[in-house]
C-alpha cells in the first residue's frame, strides 16, 4: 500500500487509488466536475488539477493520476491555485451567467466552486457560445448552453443504466451532449442523470421553477415505489411535497433511485381522499368521521373479519389491523392482493437472500420470471455490475431488454426440471451463484427451491437463493402474517362479513360481493371505488412507517407533510375505530403502538437486516407453464400514487406507449 | 451553431435509406477491413465502414456522398456497437456528410498560410461561380465549404474537392478549376502550376546540383 504525503502528511492509501482519492484520504476538498465515484474516470474537466513531485513541472489531473508510493502531493501551493482559477475561467467562459432563473442554483457545484476556488472577475467580454435545446424525455429538461461537457451523463447512461442513448456529437466549440435522434432516453434510471449534472444543464422537468433549495423541509424517509426500499429524502415546502432524491445507502440503493421514486410524488396532491365517504343507494357521499364509524360498527360480522393490505402501507398500519382483527377473533389476513399464494411457512424461502449488495459478487445468475428491470430496477443496476466483473446471466421467461446479455432459456417454466447442460456446468464452476425468482416464477417457487442444492447455491456464507418482491408492503406483511395458505382465494372463501382494504387497489372486488368493503387508504383509485366506506388515510409521506425491503432490510422512515383536509394517519384511524367496535387497541401513541409491535414481531423493533434461518420448506417440485408475460405490464403506472401522477402518465403514455411529444425543432 | 448541417427530415431519409446494405463489391471490402481487427474488436471498423457507406451512398446518388441515420444505423449493426457511439464518430469527423452535398464538395482552406497566399481571391471565384457557403449549388454540382487547415500550406492556396487536393490557385485558376469540372474536361490533381509536390516554387535554391544527377557536395565542404 503506497504512503503518499498530502501537503506535508503522510497517509497510506490502497493500491490503485488515485491521487484524489489519496487526497481525499487525508482530508483535502478537491474540486472536480467530471469525476464521479461510481462512473469511469474521464479526466476532462481539469478542475481537479493538483502539484505532484516527483513528475513533470506542471500541474496534473489528480483523478486520472493512480497515487504512488513517496509521492508528494500538493493541494494548496500558488501553482495549483493558479491552475484552479484558469480552468474555472476557461469553464466559465462559455457557460451563461443566469444563475437567477437557474433550477440548479443554490445546489451547483460550478456557483460553489467558482466561488471557492474562482477568480472574483471575469475578463472574458467576447461572446458567449449558445446552444439549442434537446429533447431527452418527460424527466430530464435541458439548457445545454449551461453545459461544460463533464460528460457524466453519458457514462452514467452508458455504465449504470445501459443505455448507451446519451452522447457528445461535434467537436472542440460545437461538441453538443444529446440522445440519440433527440428522441427520449428510454431509460427507468433517466433521473439521476439529474443530479449528477454539476451544472444546470440536465434538470428535472417536472420539477422546473417549483422552490429553491435553501427554501425546503427536508424529510428523511423510505420509498415504497418498490420493494427495493430505497432511501430517500423528500423536500416539501408548506403542506407540498415538491420532490424525492435518493440518499445515499450503499447496502439498498447507492446514490440511484428510479424515476417513479422521484416523481410519482407529484401524484400525492392529486385524486387524494381528505374526507371519509360512506356508499348510500349506491353513491359515495361525503360523510363526517363519527358517522362513518357509526356505520361500520352497525355491521355485524362477529369474528368474520377480514383485512387486505395493499403495496404501499407501512408495518404499523398492517399491526394496528391485524391487531384489531385479532382483538375480534379474527386472523384473516393477506397481502397478496393479486393472488399469489406461494408457501410462507419460511421466510428465508421468499427473501432476497444474497442482499442487494452482495448481487455484485455473484458470478453466474439464472432468473426465473422477473423482468428486473422493470420489478426492480436499482437490483437491476447491481446484475450490470456482477455482469461487468464477470458474471453470466440466464433466464427464463418471455425475452425483454433487461440491458444486459441475457441467455434466454424459454417461455416454459418447465425447463426448471430439466436445466440445459450450458446452464448446469455454469453453475456447477460457479463460486456464489444466483438464483432470482420473481413474480411470474413464483408459482413455481417449489421448483425453484428444489434447486438449492443440485445448483449448490448455498454455500459457506453464501445463499443464492432469491426471490425478488415487487411491494414495498410485501416483507413487512409476510412477517406480520399477512398471508393465507391459499392466497386471497382463501379470504373470499371464508366470505367475510367485513372487510378492510388498506390502501389495497389491485384486489378483485367483485369476489367480494356481499362483503361490507372498508378501504382505507390514500388516493380515490379503483379500491375506493368498490368501497361501502372510505376513510382518508396517510401516504407514505405523510407518516412515520416501518417498511421491510425485499432482502427483510427493516427500514424506518418520518412524516414529510401532514395528509390532507380530514385524512389522518392509518394507525389512529384503526385506534378510533377499535374503540367505536368497543375493543379498542392498546395504543395510543405511535411509540406504544411500535412497542407493542415489537413484542408480536421483535424483527421490526431492530433497524438493518433481518435474519430468517434458513429452512425451505418441501413443495411440490414439479413446474411446468408457460410464461406468458410479466405481472409489471407499465412500469410508471403501479399503484394509486403513479397513476394520478401527471409525470408518470406522460412517461408511460411516451416511454411504455410509444406516443411521441417530442417537440419539433424551434 | 448557424453552420451546424441541417439534417434532414428523419421519416424522409428513412423512407428512402431505411433498406440500406453493402453492394456486392463492398461486401467484399468490408469482409476485408473487418478482417483487418481482432474478434471482439469490431468498434474499431467504424470510420472505415462509415467510410465505405458514404462513398457508397455517393456512387447511389452522383454525388460525393454522405450519411443518413438509417445507413450510421447499418454501419452500427455490422460492427455491433449502440447506434449513438457511431453516431459520435460520424458528427466528430468533418470528412463525413451529415446532410448530402453535391458531385463535388468544394472544401475552401482559409485558415493563416491559406489566408496570406490568397483564399480570399479563391473564395471569390467560388462566388463569382455561384457557389454559396454551406449551400450547395441548384443544379446539385457544387457544395462550398469553408474549413480549417488540410495540411497543404506550402502550397497555399488549396483546396479540397471530393478526394483531391488543388494547390497553388488564384483566382483566374480556380475559375477554370470549377468550369473544367461543371463540363466534365479531365483535371489534373495537385500544384496547378506545376511544380512537382512542394518543391520550392521558384526552383531549388540550394543542393541546386542535385537535382537531375546525384552530386557529391564532400569536397566543396570548407
Amino acid at each position: 500500500m503506497p504512503i503518499v504525503k498530502v501537503d506535508g502528511v503522510e497517509v497510506e492509501v490502497p493500491a490503485g487509488a488515485t491521487v484524489l482519492q489519496a487526497c481525499e484520504i487525508a482530508g483535502k476538498e478537491i474540486p472536480r466536475f467530471c469525476y464521479h465515484e461510481r462512473l469511469s474516470i474521464a479526466g476532462n474537466c481539469r478542475m481537479c488539477l493538483v502539484e505532484v513531485k516527483p513528475g513533470p513541472p506542471k500541474p496534473q489531473a489528480s483523478c486520472a493520476l493512480p497515487a504512488a508510493d513517496k509521492q508528494e502531493i500538493f493541494t494548496n501551493s500558488p501553482m495549483v491555485k493558479n491552475a484552479r482559477e484558469g480552468v474555472m475561467e476557461f469553464l466559465l467562459i462559455n457557460h451563461p451567467l443566469d444563475c437567477p432563473i437557474c433550477d440548479q442554483g443554490g445546489e451547483c457545484d460550478l456557483q460553489d466552486q467558482s466561488l471557492a476556488y474562482g477568480r472574483g472577475q471575469s475578463r472574458y467580454d467576447e461572446n458567449k457560445r449558445a446552444v439549442t435545446e434537446k429533447y431527452m424525455g418527460p424527466i430530464v429538461k435541458t439548457v445545454m448552453t449551461r453545459c461544460i461537457q463533464c460528460t457524466r451523463c453519458i457514462r452514467f447512461a452508458e455504465e449504470v443504466a445501459g443505455v448507451e442513448e446519451i452522447g457528445a456529437i461535434g467537436r472542440g466549440e460545437d461538441m453538443q451532449i444529446v440522445s440519440y435522434l433527440e428522441h427520449a432516453v428510454t431509460s427507468e434510471l433517466s433521473g439521476n442523470v439529474v443530479d449528477l449534472c454539476p451544472v444546470g444543464a440536465l434538470t428535472s422537468k417536472p420539477y422546473a421553477f417549483e422552490a429553491r433549495p435553501w427554501e425546503l423541509r427536508k424529510t428523511l424517509t423510505i420509498d415504497v415505489m418498490d420493494a427495493v426500499g430505497t432511501n430517500i429524502r423528500l423536500d416539501s415546502r408548506g403542506r407540498q411535497v415538491l420532490r424525492a432524491v435518493p440518499r445515499i445507502n450503499e447496502d439498498v440503493n447507492e446514490e440511484w433511485a428510479s424515476d417513479k421514486t422521484r416523481h410519482a410524488v407529484d401524484g400525492l396532491v392529486r385524486r387524494r381522499l381528505d374526507k371519509p365517504y360512506i356508499r348510500k343507494n349506491g353513491r359515495l357521499t361525503e360523510a363526517s368521521w363519527d358517522a362513518a364509524f357509526l356505520a361500520i360498527s352497525q355491521v355485524d360480522a362477529g369474528s368474520n373479519i377480514a383485512a387486505i393490505a395493499g403495496d404501499l402501507v407501512d408495518c404499523e398500519t398492517m399491526y394496528a389491523a391485524k391487531a384489531l382483527l385479532g382483538s375480534l377473533g379474527s386472523t384473516l389476513l393477506e397481502g397478496r392482493q393479486t393472488g399469489m399464494d406461494y408457501d410462507t411457512t419460511n421466510l428465508a424461502a421468499v427473501n432476497f437472500n444474497t442482499t442487494i449488495a452482495g448481487t455484485e459478487k455473484a458470478d453466474v445468475i439464472l432468473i426465473v420470471g422477473s423482468n428486473v428491470r422493470w420489478e426492480a430496477p436499482l437490483v437491476n443496476t447491481r446484475i450490470r455490475k456482477a455482469i461487468k466483473k464477470g458474471a453470466k446471466v440466464f433466464a427464463i421467461g418471455p425475452e425483454t431488454e433487461l440491458t444486459y446479455k441475457v441467455d434466454w432459456l424459454g417461455e416454459d417454466l418447465g425447463v426448471l426440471g430439466n436445466l440445459p447442460d450450458a446452464v448446469t456446468e455454469a453453475f456447477a464452476k460457479a463460486e456464489r451463484p444466483m438464483m432470482i425468482v420473481g413474480g411470474a416464477g413464483l408459482k413455481s417457487l417449489g421448483a425453484a427451491l428444489a434447486l438449492v442444492s443440485p445448483l449448490g447455491l448455498i454455500k459457506d456464507g453464501w445463499n443464492g437463493f432469491n426471490v425478488l418482491h415487487m411491494a414495498a408492503s410485501r416483507m413487512g406483511g409476510l412477517m406480520l402474517g399477512y398471508a393465507q395458505k391459499g392466497g386471497i382465494a382463501d379470504v373470499v372463501a371464508a366470505k367475510p362479513k367485513l372487510a378492510f382494504f388498506l390502501g389495497a387497489d389491485e384486489v378483485d372486488f367483485a369476489a367480494f360481493e356481499g362483503t361490507f368493503k372498508i378501504y382505507i387508504g390514500h388516493h380515490g383509485d379503483k379500491g375506493a371505488a368498490a368501497a361501502d366506506v372510505v376513510l382518508p388515510g396517510a401516504s407514505y409521506a405523510e407518516k412515520s412507517g416501518t417498511y421491510v425491503n425485499l432482502e427483510g432490510r427493516v427500514q424506518r422512515g418520518e412524516r414529510a407533510v401532514f395528509p390532507p383536509g380530514d385524512a389522518r394517519e392509518d394507525w389512529t384511524i384503526l385506534r378510533a375505530l377499535s374503540g367505536m367496535m368497543g375493543k379498542t387497541l392498546p395504543f395510543d401513541t405511535l411509540e406504544e403502538l411500535r412497542a407493542d409491535m415489537a413484542t408480536d414481531t421483535p424483527a421490526l423493533a431492530t433497524l438493518g437486516l433481518a435474519t430468517f434461518d434458513w429452512a425451505p420448506p418441501a413443495l411440490n417440485a414439479a413446474a411446468s407453464g408457460e410464461l406468458t408475460g410479466y405481472p409489471i405490464k407499465d412500469f410508471y403506472l403501479t399503484n394509486a400514487i403513479c397513476r394520478a401522477s401527471p409525470t408518470m402518465q406522460r412517461c408511460s403514455a411516451e416511454l411504455v406507449h410509444g406516443v411521441d411529444f417530442a417537440e419539433a425543432a424551434e | 451553431m448557424a453552420e451546424a448541417p441541417k439534417i434532414p427530415d428523419e421519416a424522409e431519409t428513412r423512407a428512402r435509406w431505411g433498406a440500406f446494405a453493402w453492394n456486392d463489391e463492398n461486401q467484399k471490402k468490408a469482409n476485408e477491413i473487418l478482417g483487418r481487427y481482432p474478434k471482439g474488436r469490431e468498434q474499431s471498423a467504424s470510420i472505415p465502414f462509415l467510410d465505405l457507406a458514404q462513398r457508397q451512398v455517393g456512387a447511389e446518388t452522383q454525388t460525393q456522398g454522405w450519411l443518413p441515420v438509417p445507413v450510421i444505423e447499418f454501419v452500427a449493426r455490422q460492427i455491433g456497437v449502440p447506434y449513438m457511439r457511431v453516431y459520435e464518430v460520424a458528427t466528430f469527423y468533418t470528412m463525413f456528410n451529415m446532410a448530402p452535398v453535391g458531385r463535388y464538395h468544394v472544401q475552401v482552406c482559409g485558415t493563416t498560410p491559406c489566408l496570406l497566399g490568397g483564399s480570399d481571391d479563391v473564395l471569390a471565384a467560388c462566388k463569382n461561380k455561384g457557389l454559396i457557403k454551406g449551400r450547395t449549388t441548384p443544379d446539385g454540382l457544387f457544395t462550398l465549404t469553408e474549413v480549417e487547415c488540410l495540411g497543404a500550406c506550402a502550397n497555399a492556396p488549396m483546396v479540397q474537392i471530393n478526394d483531391d487536393n488543388f494547390e497553388d490557385l488564384d483566382y483566374d485558376k480556380t475559375s477554370a478549376l470549377l468550369e473544367a469540372l461543371a463540363n466534365g474536361t479531365p483535371v489534373t490533381p495537385g500544384s496547378q502550376t506545376g511544380r512537382r509536390d512542394s518543391c520550392a516554387a521558384g526552383g531549388p535554391t540550394n543542393l541546386v546540383a542535385m537535382v537531375d544527377e546525384n552530386h557529391d557536395y564532400r569536397g566543396e565542404w570548407a
